[in-house]
């Protein structure tokens, strides 16, 4: 009955802001986004929460630094998750694929003695061979995803064992180990990392100046635009966000070189998924094959496509694993791919295709990576903390549910 | 209440976000009589059966039911159906890979101590596949029988359930002359038996053989109650209730000049991808610039299959043939070349085929040409957005936002977001299958008035058509198609349904193809 009269009120809401011609566009976007916008304002009530109960120290800048650091790898692949899920599919190699990938990094480096950076575009290469092999059978051959990647789950696992002869290789060279503990440099020096403030002053810039040159083309079509307060309002909490990040992150070493390769994938795989054709054919194959086949869409060369750009995340997020670790070890990578399917969902994405987003999946990984870390902070253990994973997963796609019933 | 009355329906109200479904909807059914539900697409009809059979649930909508006297308040269909209320919706509901018994029992089984009794549940298959007229074995299953068959499993599943009011969701808008034929028969039998129907359906002069009394919705009202033993029933007088203004003529007035061929297929074969079965054999045809071409034929006559193997290879193996455009010869590999040879397939089954259902109406209109609204490798928003919007607007698409799911639109609204999809593509070919299956008569209407702007502008426009009547007021020329060969080809001087049927029935022997004469083995 509570639940009735919320929804009641929420479509009053949106109905309110559609009837009042200012706010209509506004209401259409919240509707459009309600999912993706209530996992981002549950990871800030989470944030607050840890927030309260650690007595701040979830939020000091060497701990943002560790979320940071230990979540990179699942959002990595997280982000690969999500094209594989939107075409309908789903891959249960990917941790086995990462730890592959590590092994065979340090093989090269320890065994063959092969330049580090060498070693690790050879490992990029394994990660895309395997992606292809995956690709391969699903798309041309047309054995199900779940049989072909459980298939490749044990297949690369056993591959690692093998290689590694069950044996930990590591320490690795001192510049694959800064891959993941490595931070940019501040030519400046001093108490505060100034160029981590630089960098987000120069974010937002960027921020402010695509938000006014979209508003010209929209103003140019002749479409609505957003009610100047809403677009400065909306804009300003953008800045406050980014500024407050890199100032955190200034008051300790800076950026860590992780979060540049952070930033270039979800910036990257954020365009692709919504401003080019191979990603807009990953959503119509996951929404309905048929009609994308015959709108002219090559599914199979799209399918393949998925499953080999996810081998290549696979690859990075072994890269990252193994060098935060600075070993290889066969026992790497173990349920990573559960993670990343667990953000992708718990980011709004649809189990049969064809709906969710890259920017939902980073959140998804988030909300799961700040829960972890609150959690350690507060002493309990793993034990506690997959429960609660669990929990939060059910929930998430409970409220997908519950507001889809609502249209 | 007036005991005459089965079912009373007073002013039902349903909402959908952003739009009214049902608008105060009345409408009273007598027992044991055959009422026939009429209304465009997008009048309520279907959603006014989902809160008859608790679809909708109690709760979801305002207004009162009254079922044999009684208030009721379906939660769920199970409710529903306890009180003898069934519904076969358009959509078929039977799991095609379990067995006729399987189905009709699905959720009904028959047990004893927790074991179901599969010789008393074949044994009463058997009784109600007689009531309906259908002679074959329970253990048959679904996918092996044809739609029309399909069709009157449904029903004696409902009939199974101890059915007073049995619904039926357009009946026959999937089948064949015939099988439709049988199917109205069933429910005039069953009225004998005493079982009240509600019929929805499109095809009115099938309403005017079998109904007993009508309703009519337009937008999501109600605007006329007939009797047929009173009132006078005609087509003119239910078409212009529907749609509110009088259509004087179905077939609009053409203008359109014919010049060269366009397209030609020659000596054109293609096997069935699964079953070892000939879908076209030896098929030659050909279509010239601004001419509208007719494919006729029955249901499974192999059209939208020689078709889609055209367009692109997209249906089929074994595929032999030459396809010339503008006297070149071309191979048409995939759809992809197909569409940049410019030609436009719009499917006959558009749920599956045609829409993306879960996507918005922009992606879905943009799918085939995104080239189009591509600069420099990336998509162009506010370009996309104008393009989709200017094309449905061009075919006057009824909807409230272009970034809304294609799933909540009606029928005819959906057919129009398939058309818009390959209009974006400037085709010169296009080819129509079905083009206007289960839509109201306005929507048709302003259908072929879309396809007589196509033929004016010079393009070449293929309907394949179940509908005789149909095929011959749209078309210059027309083929008639038959176990997968071209019988006959009627031009616009000798066509008429009956010149279409006689050729259907000729023999295999007496097949002409483009003048000459041709003998094909089956």
């Amino acid at each position: 009955m509570a639940k009735l009269k919320q929804r009641l009120l929420e479509n009053k809401l949106i109905k309110w802001m559609r009837g009042n011609e200012k706010l209509a566009l506004l209401g259409s976007l919240l509707k459009d986004n309600i999912r993706q916008y209530g996992m981002f304002m549950a990871l800030i009530i989470i944030m607050i929460f840890f927030y309260f109960v650690t007595n701040g120290i979830s939020v000091r800048p060497l701990n943002i630094n560790n979320i940071i650091l230990q979540n990179a790898h699942i959002i990595v692949l997280a982000v690969g998750m999500l094209f594989v899920i939107v075409t309908g599919n789903i891959d249960l190699s990917v941790g086995s694929v990462a730890a592959f990938v590590g092994a065979m990094i340090a093989i090269f480096m320890r065994r063959m003695d092969i330049a580090w950076y060498i070693a690790t575009l050879m490992g990029i290469g394994i990660g895309i061979l395997a992606g292809m092999w995956n690709g391969f059978w699903i798309a041309f051959i047309k054995i199900p995803a779940f049989i072909v990647t459980l298939g490749g789950m044990l297949i690369f696992r056993g591959l690692t064992l093998l290689v590694l002869g069950g044996q930990t290789i590591g320490p690795l060279s001192g510049g694959f180990n800064r891959i993941s503990s490595g931070f940019i440099s501040d030519p400046f020096g001093g108490e505060l990392h100034w160029l981590t403030l630089i960098a987000g002053f120069i974010a937002s810039a960027f921020v402010i100046f695509s938000t006014i040159k979209k508003r010209r083309r929209r103003i140019d079509f002749n479409f609505e635009v957003l009610p100047i307060w809403v677009s400065v309002l909306v804009t300003s909490l953008t800045l406050i966000g980014i500024n407050l990040l890199t100032y955190t992150l200034a008051q300790h070493r800076g950026l860590p070189n992780v979060s540049i390769i952070l930033f270039v994938v979800i910036v990257i795989y954020t365009f692709i998924s919504k401003k080019t054709k191979i990603g807009r054919h990953m959503y119509a194959v996951g929404g309905n094959k048929n009609a994308a086949e015959l709108s002219g869409v090559n599914t199979r060369k799209t399918l393949f496509l998925a499953y080999t750009n996810m081998g290549m995340l696979a690859a990075f997020s072994g890269i990252i694993y193994a060098a935060r670790l600075n070993a290889a070890t066969p026992k790497a990578g173990e349920l990573f791919e559960l993670d990343a399917i667990g953000s992708v969902f718990i980011g709004g994405a649809s189990m049969s295709g064809g709906i969710g987003t890259v920017g939902g999946a980073v959140i998804g990984a988030l909300v799961m990576g700040v829960i972890n870390n609150g959690m350690s902070l507060l002493g309990l253990g793993i034990d506690w903390q997959q429960v609660v994973k669990g929990l939060v997963l059910l929930m998430a796609v409970w409220f997908d549910i519950a507001t889809k019933n609502k249209r | 209440m007036n005991n005459n009355l089965i079912l009373e329906m007073k002013q039902i109200t349903k909402d959908y976000p952003g739009v009214r479904a049902l608008d105060q909807v009345d409408i009273k059914v007598k027992e044991g009589e055959i009422h026939a539900l009429c209304g465009e697409n997008g009048a309520g009809k279907s959603t006014l059966m989902k809160v008859l059979s608790g679809v909708i649930p109690y709760g979801d909508y305002d207004g009162d039911i009254f079922y044999e006297g009684k208030r009721c308040e379906f939660k769920n269909v199970k409710q529903s159906e306890l009180m003898g209320i069934g519904i076969i919706h358009q959509e078929l509901a039977l799991i095609q890979d379990l067995s006729i018994a399987e189905n009709i029992f699905l959720a009904n089984e028959i047990s004893k101590r927790g074991v179901i009794d599969w010789d008393e549940a074949n044994r009463q298959t058997i009784a109600l596949l007689k009531k309906v007229g259908l002679d074959e074995a329970p253990e048959e299953l679904i996918k092996d029988l044809s739609v029309g068959k399909q069709q009157l499993v449904e029903i004696a599943k409902a009939l199974s359930k101890d059915i007073k009011l049995l619904i039926l969701d357009e009946p026959t808008s999937s089948l064949n002359e015939e099988d439709s034929q049988n199917l109205l028969k069933m429910i005039k039998e069953l009225k004998s038996q005493g079982v009240t129907s509600i019929i929805i359906s499109h095809k009115l002069s099938e309403l005017e053989q079998i109904g007993d009394s009508l309703t009519v919705l337009r937008d999501g009202k109600t605007v006329d109650y007939l009797d047929f033993k009173k009132d006078e029933v005609n087509e003119d007088r239910i078409i212009k209730a529907m749609v509110g203004r009088e259509i004087t003529n179905l077939y609009p007035e053409k203008s359109n000049k014919i010049g060269d061929i366009l397209l030609e297929v020659k000596n054109w074969s293609v096997d069935h991808p699964l079953y070892d079965r000939r879908m076209a054999d030896n098929v030659s045809f050909y279509v010239k610039k601004g001419e509208v071409v007719g494919f006729a034929g029955l249901m499974g006559a192999g059209r939208s299959e020689l078709f889609r193997s055209i367009f692109g290879k997209s249906f089929g193996r074994n595929i032999k043939g030459e396809t010339y455009i503008n006297g070149q010869r071309v191979h048409l590999n995939n759809v992809s070349q197909a569409i940049k040879h410019g030609m436009a397939y719009a499917t006959e089954d558009r749920k599956t085929y045609g829409l993306i259902l879960i996507d918005s109406i922009k992606n879905n209109v943009t799918l085939a040409g995104l080239n189009k609204v591509i600069k420099r490798g990336v998509i162009d928003d506010n370009l996309e957005v104008r393009d989709s919007e200017k094309q449905v607007k061009a075919l006057k698409l009824k909807y409230s936002d272009i970034n809304q799911d294609t799933l909540n639109l009606s029928g005819g609204n959906q057919q129009k977001v398939v058309l818009s999809k390959w209009m974006y593509t400037a085709p010169d070919i296009l080819i129509l299958d079905e083009p206007t299956r289960g839509i109201d008569v306005g929507a048709k209407y302003e259908i072929y008035q879309i396809i007589n702007q196509l033929a004016e502008m010079g393009k070449a426009v293929i309907v394949i058509s179940s509908e005789m009547p149909e095929v011959i007021g749209v078309s210059d020329r027309v083929y008639v198609m038959d176990n997968a060969v071209i019988k006959g080809e009627l031009t616009k001087d000798n066509v008429s349904q009956e010149a279409i049927m006689r050729t259907i029935l000729k023999k295999k022997e007496e097949v002409k193809v483009n003048g000459e004469t041709k003998t094909t083995t089956a």
